[in-house]
């Protein structure tokens, strides 16, 4: 079964987004969820994307990606109108809803995209919403309007201020949490070392804190143990297990390692697909 | 024995059977045929298959060795009593279409259990010549022989006969061999089967797991492609449990039964120090970057990157750890260690593959396990600490417990890691399927009579079943299930 892609924009230099036909996926999913994708059958990398949206009438769902190596490179390259191959899903364990009070939702980067369906069934629970998000800078900055719509209150930081505060996330995270009555919970997703330093203030505060955690898959199944990480001292799998977990017993400094186990060959892989897009004429 | 004189042997040995004389003693004399192998040197740099395969000389030759006996003692070592002795005895006469149909009573992918079949503990184990040698690999070459008709079919690949349709649908979750050998005879019976694989790839362990080098995965291609033009459907990347659940295929979308192989699912680690190093890898995903993403061709077409590794220890000792091993030195290792707490003698591995990786350089460490995984400042594994052990009394599987001995660490370098120590049951299907009932291991509890569920029309069979076992268990639970899902549907029907 091939997957048509419906539409796809450009988000800002290096983030994308395209609503791709799967009709299975698109009714049966629900926040917190992600697909397991490969562009061609024989040799493609599988690689897992947040269901950022679906339409289930229309049987489409929404991925939202950020140009980081090849595959995601390739999928950048693909036009209205072509198809992948294998859209698997949906996986992982729907996010917990349920009318906590007061949530601060933390993005970073392209973690805005999978926050933002998070964020809305939250919204839809009652919850009240405090946004934060963060960017390196203005251009980089994704889904401002949608987190808008939704938000009750909405922070936004650049790390050069071309934009919003200049700051990093944690700050008015920090600031928030000193508030009083305190939020009663936090969803933080962007950058493991992002939500690692989240963690690390709503900890001194004692608020419960749900990160997504990114880690390298295979299978996203349960099978192959690829995606383990150390929680609570104990081995964890994100594609069964998670992939959201109480940050605050994540070891995220072992997971960020665990994340550039293939840094070089990953690299390599790019560079020779640049080279070929060069040689195509596809590179701007 | 050069060709031409095993060909003059046969000669000999046929005429004398005219004659009605060749007696036991003759066939005892005749030497036991070994397999053409792709020599250690040459095969350790290519993923081709390493045993080549019988002539059809040397099948004839291995099949006069069967003494025909009156009782076949070797059908009740066979999981799904193939009538061994009769399919050898049409070899012999050099009728392999017909030893074929017979094989194919019993069993649809003689070509994969031919292969892979641990005959040593089944159908050889109780094989009289054998016996008689006191050596279960001077038995009968049954697999090999299985698999010299099958592969002598390859271009034949004949379908089926479909039954009338019979408007009935089935569920068939998991393409593994259990799967794939339900879905078949469903199929036949004129049933509307689907089969749902959570992979892009159909195959189960055989396409994922088994190496090319022991399975070629054409083989297990093949055997779909006849379910497909049976008219068998096929969806991949599809979940149950998460695209669609059991409950939903049966209440919602029409499905009137349901076979559940979806194999043994999550990786077993050692829970030791250091198991989370970059360069630890389950034997599952070790396995599956190589097979099914190609990660050996990586940048020369595959996108799955894989540890280039130089020394790699393998911790386990049944056929998922000699396979990783054998394919980390096929991927370019330099040393590969094979780090086992027991001895040879209870390695749960088929006898050929350990005799195979050995052949390759595999370095075994017999009566040693690793205490914990030692890494550098950036988190990569830079050896093993292993402790030495010696063997004490059986345990409750029957084999001598192993018992470390105190002060005995000693540090193996190495910058990989693959833990192939078994597999737990995935618990998806347990989490999303409500009242079927599960045994503490989280195995699904099955009437062993029909395969049956706790869930009225789900039946179940294979690994998830039996935990990690064979591929003729899976296939003859799924032969069991199949005839138990016909009858079901029968009364269904009448209803
Ligand atoms: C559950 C889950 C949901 C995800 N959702 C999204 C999403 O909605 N949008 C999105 O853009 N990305 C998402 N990711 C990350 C995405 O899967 C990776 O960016 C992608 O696999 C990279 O593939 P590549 O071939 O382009 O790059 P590669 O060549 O594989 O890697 C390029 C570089 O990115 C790094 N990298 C590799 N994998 C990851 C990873 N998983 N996370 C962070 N860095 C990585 C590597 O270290 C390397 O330096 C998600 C990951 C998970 C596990
Ligand atoms: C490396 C290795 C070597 C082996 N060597 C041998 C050997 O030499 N001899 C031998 O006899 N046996 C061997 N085995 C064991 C043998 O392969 C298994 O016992 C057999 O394949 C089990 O068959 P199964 O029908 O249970 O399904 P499996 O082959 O386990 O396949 C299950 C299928 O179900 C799919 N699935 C899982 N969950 C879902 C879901 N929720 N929805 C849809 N699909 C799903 C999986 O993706 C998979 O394709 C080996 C196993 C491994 C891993
Ligand atoms: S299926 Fe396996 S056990 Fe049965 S006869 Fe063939 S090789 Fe032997
Ligand atoms: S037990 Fe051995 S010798 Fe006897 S019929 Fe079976 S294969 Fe032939
Ligand atoms: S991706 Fe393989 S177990 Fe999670």
């Amino acid at each position: 079964m091939s997957h048509k892609i419906v539409s796809k924009k450009q988000l800002s230099k290096n983030v994308f987004t395209a609503e791709i036909e799967a009709p299975l996926v698109a009714r049966a999913r629900e926040p917190g969820q992600f697909v397991i994708i490969s562009i061609n059958n024989e040799y493609a990398e599988r690689i897992p994307l947040t269901i950022a949206g679906a339409d289930p009438e229309k049987g489409t769902i929404r991925l939202i990606w950020q140009r980081v190596g090849k595959t995601t490179a390739e999928l950048a390259d693909l036009k209205q109108g072509d198809e992948i191959t294998n859209v698997a899903g949906p996986l992982g364990k729907p996010t917990h809803l349920e009318n906590f009070g007061t949530i601060v939702c933390v993005g970073g980067g392209i973690g805005n995209a999978p926050l933002l369906p998070i964020a809305k069934a939250l919204k839809a629970q009652g919850n009240k919403i405090i946004s934060i998000l963060g960017a390196k800078n203005k251009e980089l900055l994704i889904l401002e309007e949608e987190f808008a719509q939704i938000s009750d209150e909405l922070i936004i930081t650049t790390d050069d201020g071309s934009y919003g505060r200049k700051a990093l996330v944690t700050e008015p995270l920090k600031e928030l949490c000193q508030r009083s009555p305190k939020p009663d919970q936090v969803f933080a997703i962007g950058p493991t070392i992002m939500m690692k330093f989240c963690c690390e203030v709503t900890k001194q505060f004692n608020i419960a804190t749900q990160v997504s955690l990114n880690t390298i898959m295979v299978d996203g199944t349960g099978m192959c143990g690829g995606c383990r990480i150390e929680f609570d001292g104990q081995p964890k799998f994100v594609c069964v297990d998670g992939p959201e977990f109480d940050g605050h017993k994540v070891n995220f400094d072992l997971m960020m390692k665990r994340l550039n186990a293939y840094k070089d060959q990953e690299q390599k892989a790019h560079e020779q697909y640049k080279k070929h897009r060069c040689k195509i004429g596809l590179d701007r | 024995m050069t060709d031409k004189e095993k060909q003059q042997l046969l000669q000999q040995l046929l005429e004398k059977q005219k004659t009605d004389k060749l007696k036991p003693t003759d066939r005892y004399k005749i030497p036991p045929q070994d397999m053409p192998e792709q020599n250690p040197v040459t095969r350790r740099s290519n993923v081709n298959e390493v045993a080549t395969g019988y002539t059809e000389t040397q099948a004839r030759l291995e099949a006069m060795r069967c003494l025909q006996c009156k009782k076949a003692p070797c059908i009740n070592g066979c999981p799904v009593r193939i009538k061994i002795r009769d399919f050898i005895s049409a070899i012999a006469d050099g009728h392999y279409k017909k030893a074929l149909d017979i094989i194919k009573e019993n069993s649809l992918l003689p070509a994969v259990c031919g292969r892979v079949c641990p005959q040593e503990v089944q159908c050889q184990q109780t094989c009289t010549v054998g016996l008689k040698f006191k050596d279960p690999t001077k038995a009968v070459s049954i697999g090999r022989l299985e698999r010299f008709v099958a592969d002598f079919d390859q271009n034949v690949g004949s379908i089926p006969a479909v039954a009338a349709e019979t408007g009935m649908k089935v569920a068939v979750i998991g393409s593994g061999p259990g799967g794939i050998v339900t879905a078949a005879d469903l199929r036949r019976a004129g049933h509307d089967v689907t089969i749902f694989e959570a992979f892009h790839k159909t195959g189960g362990v055989m396409v994922y797991g088994i190496p090319e080098f022991r399975i070629p995965k054409a083989i297990v291609q093949k055997e779909i492609d006849i379910l497909a033009k049976m008219g068998v459907k096929i969806i991949c990347n599809f979940i149950v449990g998460r695209t669609r659940t059991i409950e939903q295929l049966l209440k919602k979308d029409g499905f009137d039964a349901a076979y559940i192989g979806v194999g043994a699912g999550l990786p077993r680690f050692m829970g030791i120090e250091g198991e989370s190093l970059i360069g630890v890898y389950s034997a599952n995903e070790y396995l599956t970057r190589a097979n099914l993403m190609k990660a050996y061709d990586f940048g020369s077409g595959a996108d799955t990157p894989i540890a280039l590794s130089r020394k790699v220890a393998v911790m386990g000792g049944g056929n998922v750890a000699m396979d990783s091993a054998r394919t980390a030195l096929r991927l370019g290792a330099e040393k590969v260690y094979l780090v086992y707490r027991r001895t040879e003698m209870e390695m749960p591995a088929r006898i050929e593959e350990i005799h195979h990786a050995q052949e390759e350089g595999i370095e075994f460490h017999i009566l040693q396990s690793p205490k914990r995984i030692i890494g550098d400042q950036n988190s990569r594994v830079i050896a093993i600490e292993c402790l030495k052990y010696r063997l004490g009394e059986p345990d409750d599987s029957g084999r001598r417990r192993p018992i470390p001995i105190e002060g005995s660490e000693f540090r193996i370098d190495v910058d990989t890691c693959i833990i192939a120590i078994g597999n737990i049951a995935n618990p998806l299907i347990r989490q999303t399927t409500p009242g079927l009932n599960f045994n503490k291991w989280g195995n699904i509890v099955v009437d062993e009579e029909t395969m049956a569920t706790s869930v009225q029309g789900v039946y179940a069979g294979g690994d998830i079943v039996s935990g990690a076992a064979t591929v003729i268990l899976a296939m003859g639970q799924g032969r069991i299930a199949a005839a138990a899902i016909n009858q079901y549907l029968e009364k269904k029907k009448k209803k």
